[in-house]
């Protein structure tokens, strides 16, 4: 059907001003390619997005009829400590792991590319390696290595003659242990990005520099960091955006524990919307979470902008 | 491919730049050294401490109940077993989450190659037309509004279209990735447009241009994102938390949380169903290294 469509057109074609017969001839075929996923775009992110808009004004339970309760939602929201502890909380946890997933992940991805390393093809398989692993069995892993009672690193902690910590019981211990098993999940990937960008800085701003006399350091600092600056405003952007997302690998690690004390902002809505059925609560949390991923990006695009200006 | 650059070119970059004069090279090589010892321990270290969590891991999967918890503890098991990978096959059903989630990740991601496919052709090689302008923003919207965000209205339009607690469910809202469109647009953007030009003169169709032509091009993109795809679905926990409330249709991730889930955790069983849970990956991974760490498509799908 669309063929045929096209086919007259194409018929239709010679008779029109070359330039303008190209912009009219082929509407069939995109829609044909691209129909799927429009639809499951509209399906899958347009109607739950605008439901999730519609309910953060109501009542909703999940089943039922629902009211219109105006602003109710967001009222009760600001007041609510439990969602500020969640969301603080997941900012904390965003703060701590971006740049330490950036400080990581540049510097691991400059030791694969440096001439001065030894090794370099099995290391990058073993840094690499995290990233087969679902976060669901590396929050188990992280589990098994800070067991309070017995996990391997308080055995050492106890065998170096301190008394071993409170890895799970203690709310800030337990948050750096998300933070570690974050950054080890999430090295991967960004290491790759980073590796790809160092090979694209010309060696010859390197060959110069060096023979100006500036040491590594130096060449580090004024070559490589501002030539991968567009890696790096990705990197970040997109660590951070993964930092506030952060989900199934604290349901393994130790489920938002202690307590509720590491309960992150995507929990928060889970436990809100399916365990205390209340949907129209739940989705004015997805709404601010929303308005803050926006911001996040818009905030960065705009730092970045200025900078390359 | 990338990994041929890590070839040990130690001596190379020193009699090329300082010619032929024995004399003026020793000294640098010297210097190299000086950095290449320490540079090298550093590196190795970071990829101990990467590695060691995975290895104990490993290694404990392989100690029988009594040993896991028993001080001093040992690096390698005393008396390996294979007690917890047993009871994992006997008891806890593995086999059946495994069959699930092989379905549900193969499902998807041959439906996922073809959509992303055919949209990235569209959005790379129609862009005369403003709504596929328009859709492309749409697309790359789609990487700000995560499923995560909107759990719960999700749920209701996955529970209002019937497809509650069926496989439906867990592989039809995942085809659409932005990632997956943004890698075959890349690609088809850099392909010449004389190629279409040409097989419009010899009379080929649109479509046909697509499927004949352009898709067998592709298939390093296909490849990519096949295994990408392939490990988003298998590592998934947010999609089958939702869509299945069945137990007999669990996924692996969500049936190993259960296990973690438990008041008293079983441990051997644990860590025994979690070591079988990634070797399909770790398979994959052997088989098709160069396309999972080829940094250059990975780039480039993010630009």
């Amino acid at each position: 059907m669309t063929a045929t469509a096209i086919d007259t057109e194409r018929l239709a074609g010679p008779r029109q001003r070359p330039g303008r017969a190209r912009r009219v001839q082929y509407r069939f075929a995109p829609l044909a390619l691209a129909g799927l996923n429009i639809v499951l775009f509209g399906l899958f992110f347009v109607w739950p997005g605008s439901l999730g808009l519609i309910y953060s004004f109501t009542d909703y339970t999940g089943i039922g009829t629902f009211e219109f309760i105006g602003l109710d939602n967001y009222e009760q929201l600001f007041g609510d400590p439990t969602f500020y502890r969640a969301l603080t909380r997941t900012l904390l946890f965003a703060a701590l792991s971006v740049p330490l997933m950036y400080v990581v992940s540049l510097s691991i991805a400059a030791l694969l590319v440096s001439n001065y390393t030894r090794g370099k093809a099995a290391a990058k398989i073993i840094f690499f390696f995290p990233w087969l692993i679902s976060p669901i069995v590396a929050g188990v892993i992280w589990r098994w290595m800070f067991g309070e009672s017995f996990g391997f690193v308080n055995y050492v902690v106890s065998e170096l003659g301190a008394d071993p910590l409170a890895w799970q019981t203690d709310p800030d211990l337990a948050l750096m242990v998300v933070v570690m098993a974050g950054t080890w999940g999430g090295t991967a990937f960004n290491m790759l990005i980073f590796i790809a960008a160092l090979k694209n800085v010309p060696r010859a701003y390197y060959e110069a520099a060096e023979i100006d006399g500036a040491n590594s350091w130096q060449r580090f600092r004024h070559i490589t960091l501002p030539s991968i600056a567009p890696t790096s405003f990705l990197v970040i952007l997109l660590s951070s955006l993964g930092a506030m997302k952060e989900f199934a690998m604290v349901q393994a690690l130790n489920g938002g524990g202690p307590g509720t004390s590491n309960t992150f902002i995507i929990q928060y809505i889970y436990e809100t919307g399916f365990q205390r059925a209340d949907v129209g609560y739940a989705s004015a949390v997805s709404m601010i979470l929303l308005a803050i991923l926006l911001t996040i990006a818009l905030l960065q695009m705009w730092v970045n902008r200025r900078r390359a200006a | 491919m990338s990994i041929t650059t890590a070839k040990p070119d130690t001596t190379a970059p020193a009699p090329r730049r300082s010619g032929a004069k024995p004399a003026r090279r020793r000294p640098r090589q010297a210097r190299e050294l000086g950095s290449v010892i320490p540079m090298s321990t550093f590196m190795w270290l970071l990829a101990v401490l990467y590695a060691f969590p995975l290895v104990w891991f490993l290694l404990s999967a392989f100690k029988p109940g009594s040993e896991l918890f028993q001080y001093p503890l040992t690096f390698l098991p005393e008396s390996p077993t294979v007690g917890g990978f047993e009871k994992a096959w006997d008891r806890f059903d593995f086999f059946l989450y495994f069959s699930n989630t092989l379905a549900v990740a193969v499902t998807t991601t041959v439906l996922t190659v073809f959509a992303s496919a055919m949209c990235g052709y569209a959005l790379a090689k129609y862009q005369d037309s403003r709504w596929i302008r328009v859709f492309f923003v749409c697309i790359l919207a789609t990487t700000m509004l995560p499923t995560e965000v909107i759990l719960s209205p999700t749920f209701i339009v996955i529970r209002d279209l019937g497809m509650y607690d069926t496989m439906a469910g867990l592989v039809v809202p995942s085809i659409l990735t932005a990632t997956g469109v943004f890698m075959f647009r890349q690609f088809f953007i850099s392909i010449p447009d004389d190629i279409i030009e040409a097989a419009r003169i010899d009379g080929a169709r649109e479509v046909g241009i697509f499927f004949r032509i352009m898709l067998p091009m592709s298939r390093p993109i296909i490849m990519t994102l096949a295994i990408f795809s392939f490990q988003w679905r298998w590592n998934d926990y947010i999609w089958p938390l939702i869509v299945v409330g069945d137990e007999r249709k669990f996924t692996l991730q969500i049936a190993l949380r259960s296990i973690v889930g438990a008041e008293n955790i079983d441990w051997p069983l644990l860590l025994a169903a979690s070591v079988m849970s990634i070797l399909p990956l770790v398979l994959i991974f052997i088989v098709f290294q160069k396309y999972v760490m080829n940094e250059d498509i990975n780039a480039g799908l993010k630009d």
